[in-house]
């Protein structure tokens, strides 16, 4: 089976961004894939609730990718959750019409991975720092994957970046493909396995 | 007998347009260049083969106002800032360009036993080249702000320099009499020449901005013209009379307008006389080659030709090595030069006058100098052969590089508009080149610190003229919508690269200007849709909800524009599509006011809901 994946990229500074504009080359690569760059479409931060909604629903998956701002998503993605996610839509009395779609995150962080342990440098892990989204997308019905990480984002080299962004490619095909990575339940595991496997390679 | 009534001004100008009519076309198509086209008329209508002029002197004394006028236009592309910075190359390269070649052939002269003088004369003459056809070159080649470009402007201008104490050394060499007197002379001449110059300076600065806004708010062009034309002969007048030459005066009032807002006015108005003119002047050049001396002794004549020719391409491609530029920049700057100029004939006929070198003499001087300038074009083509395309693609792999210099957006119009557009990309550090045709708003910005060109946008040889071929984007801000509109369908049709971004009047133009695939702004639209944001706060909306209806009319309005984009013709259509639309709008306001009170009062967040529905 092959999914229809929305890719929604959140990046206010995609002008002076190396990782992500590297991995965005990457997904424009993609067959299956819509990249959908939400700063470009909305530089006045004013979202079409109905377009974004008929968007989600021509897709099988929905997939973030944006930088970690204090510990969560830019701005316009916030913005994008609290006008789309709408009552009667996305959760409470209606249809639902998410149930059942796939959630999931790529997720740059400047700091490695090591900076994220509990009683480490930030104190929390990024399973624990990201909880807020996994809510959501359960209280929206919807299966929240593992989340694609780029860690270190200030400090990788050219190489690994591009190897990273070969993995993304990979990464982004075989959710097309319906391989998808396991659902994160943090309920179930204490430490819920962050870290893909494909990224710890690197 | 109908004949003799014919002026022969008539004749002759019918003659010289004919024969350049003819033969420039056709030598363009088979890639021989006009010089060479206008070179090759000149023989044949000249008075050793067909004999169809008799005054070839004349003409060509006439003719060396093409020369005149040529710097004048190169004088308006040259700010006084950019000037100062040429300083090293004119005086570097020129000076010892001028002193090398002179210095070789008056050696390798004296050294085969010639008279010393003749030597001289030969040497002074053959360091000269042709300003004519050089900068023709450069500017076909789109070399002039180039490197090797900009060195070779700089070495014809030390040349045209150079003129004045070479003149004064013929007389010092003259044979006889009267030399003290001649150099007693001088002091005065000088003084006379330093004075001309600081005047031209001074009120080319302060009284000819001026004077050109008059004319131009006058609004006729034919005055307009008429007074380019007289500022360039009156320069020329008055450089002649204290013995400088006339194209130097030319090339300094240019200078002096060269930061102006007539600068591309005056540069359109010129450029046709500067053009015909100077294909009068190859003309005569070419009717100037003594066929009877070149016929009886053809191996002496091609081949002093041919020598002096390579002596100054070494001469000038070791200078070009020294002063740092690249092998094919070299090769260009060496090729533009090496032949011998115009200005050799001036030398040569003063020597004539002089008596420093016989008739004889000159006369095949002349037809070497004049063979000279035919292997110019020649060696063009060579050149080009060599190198044309690996400097394609190199200036392919390396894109920035070119449109550094020229501005990537023009901005047609300073009005209220335009100047708001123009103060927003100058902030944003793109500063664009800004067109205006009304010379008092021009004026009131320069106050500001804006500069703008006087100009009419509507004509195409202006948008020509302000880059429009390397722009990026046009922004069409003039006030007067159907020539808005008119500049919009030409720069589709003969740019269709560049992007173009208008102001449309009202619901038609936005039509119009789709028809063309052009984005444009609606007049006052936005205005209105503010307007009525803030008269929604007054109603009692918080601002963000004033502003999020305002955002959500315009998005609304702009969707049905393109909707009714395809039936817009049909008014009847439009005007029920439209009822329609409106209906549409304020369903979904009411539906998104109800729904956001509705997600207040529910108990989804009580966990009610949705886990009794799953």
């Amino acid at each position: 089976m092959t999914n229809q994946v929305l890719l929604l990229l959140a990046h206010p500074t995609l002008e002076t961004s190396r990782v992500n504009k590297k991995l965005l080359q990457a997904a424009q690569g993609c067959a299956g894939v819509t990249v959908h760059d939400l700063y470009a479409r909305y530089p006045e931060q004013m979202i079409d609730m109905r377009a974004e909604q008929a968007l989600v629903e021509q897709h099988e998956l929905v997939v973030f990718q944006h930088p970690l701002y204090w510990y969560s998503c830019p701005p316009l993605l916030k913005n994008w959750l609290d006008t789309v996610l709408s009552y009667g839509w996305a959760y409470g009395e209606g249809e639902n019409v998410l149930t059942g779609k796939p959630w999931v995150h790529a997720i740059s962080t400047g700091g490695s991975d090591s900076v994220y342990q509990r009683r480490g440098y930030n104190q929390f892990t990024l399973a624990e720092l990201l909880r807020p989204f996994e809510q959501a997308a359960r209280l929206c019905q919807m299966p929240y994957l593992q989340p694609f990480l780029t860690q270190a984002a200030d400090t990788l080299s050219d190489e690994y970046l591009q190897q990273q962004a070969e993995t993304y490619a990979v990464w982004l095909s075989r959710l097309v493909a319906g391989e998808l990575p396991p659902v994160v339940d943090s309920l179930q595991a204490e430490s819920a396995q962050y870290l893909a496997p494909l990224a710890e390679e690197g | 007998m109908a004949e003799a009534h014919i002026p022969s001004l008539l004749l002759e100008s019918a003659i010289y347009l004919g024969a350049a009519v003819l033969a420039v076309p056709v030598f363009r198509r088979i890639g021989l260049g006009s010089v060479l086209g206008y070179l090759f008329a000149g023989i044949i209508i000249g008075p050793w083969v067909l004999g169809l002029v008799a005054d070839t002197e004349t003409v060509m004394h006439f003719s060396e106002f093409g020369v005149v006028m040529m710097l004048f236009l190169i004088g308006l592309e040259i700010e006084p800032d950019k000037l100062m910075e040429l300083k090293l190359p004119i005086f570097g390269m020129g000076g010892l360009q001028v002193l090398l070649t002179g210095g070789v052939v008056f050696g390798l002269g004296a050294g085969l036993g010639l008279d010393w003088r003749l030597a001289l004369v030969a040497g002074m003459g053959v360091a000269m080249s042709s300003t004519a056809i050089a900068m023709q070159i450069l500017g076909e080649q789109g070399a002039l702000n180039r490197p090797d470009g900009r060195s070779a402007f700089s070495v014809l201008l030390f040349q045209d320099l150079a003129v004045i104490p070479l003149m004064i050394l013929l007389l010092v060499i003259a044979p006889g009499e009267q030399t003290s007197q001649g150099v007693h002379m001088d002091w005065l001449a000088i003084l006379k020449a330093v004075s001309l110059v600081v005047l031209l300076v001074l009120s080319g600065k302060y009284l000819l901005r001026p004077v050109l806004r008059y004319i131009a708010n006058t609004g006729l062009r034919e005055i307009f013209i008429a007074f380019a034309l007289l500022l360039i002969i009156g320069v020329s007048i008055l450089m002649t009379l204290v013995g400088l030459s006339m194209a130097l005066g030319a090339f300094i009032a240019g200078v002096m307008l060269a930061d102006s807002e007539y600068r591309q006015e005056l540069e359109l108005d010129i450029e046709p006389f500067k053009g015909l003119l100077l294909g009068l002047f190859f003309i005569s050049v070419g009717m100037s080659v003594n066929l009877d001396i070149v016929m009886q002794q053809p191996w002496l004549i091609v081949g002093l030709a041919l020598g002096f020719v390579a002596i100054k391409l070494a001469l000038l491609f070791g200078l070009a090595k020294i002063f740092k530029l690249g092998n094919a920049g070299g090769l260009m700057f060496a090729v533009t030069l090496s032949q011998v100029g115009e200005f050799a004939f001036v030398i040569f006929g003063a020597a004539l006058d002089a008596k420093v070198i016989g008739f004889e003499q000159s006369a095949l001087l002349n037809s070497v100098v004049a063979l000279s300038m035919v292997t110019t074009p020649l060696l063009l083509l060579g050149y080009n052969m060599l190198y044309r395309r690996r400097l394609n693609q190199r200036g392919r792999d390396k894109g920035h590089d070119e449109f550094e210099e020229a501005r990537p957006i023009i901005v047609a119009g300073f009005g209220r508009v335009g100047q708001i557009i123009t103060r927003l990309l100058t902030s944003a550090g793109i500063a664009p080149t800004v067109i205006e045709h009304d010379p008092n708003q021009i004026e009131l910005m320069r106050n500001f610190g804006y500069r703008a060109y006087y100009g009419d946008i509507t004509r195409p040889d202006v948008l020509r003229a302000a880059g429009i071929a390397q722009a990026k984007i046009l922004i069409l801000a003039i006030d007067n919508a159907e020539e808005a509109l008119e500049t919009a369908r030409y720069v589709r049709q003969h740019y269709p690269e560049v992007k173009i971004l208008a102001r449309a009047r009202n619901r038609t133009y936005v039509f119009d200007y789709m028809d063309l695939g052009i984005d444009s702004v609606r007049e006052t639209f936005l205005d209105a849709v503010n307007l009525g944001e803030l008269a929604l706060r007054e109603t009692g909306y918080t601002p963000f909800q004033a502003h999020r209806t305002a955002w959500r009319f315009r998005q609304h309005d702009e969707k049905m524009m393109r909707d009714i984009h395809p039936i817009h013709t049909d008014m009847q259509k439009i005007v029920s599509h439209s009822v329609r639309s409106r209906q549409d709008l304020q369903n979904t306001l009411r539906q998104e006011m109800d729904e956001a009170v509705a997600s207040f009062n529910h108990n989804a967040w009580e966990g009610g809901s949705a886990e009794t529905k799953a």
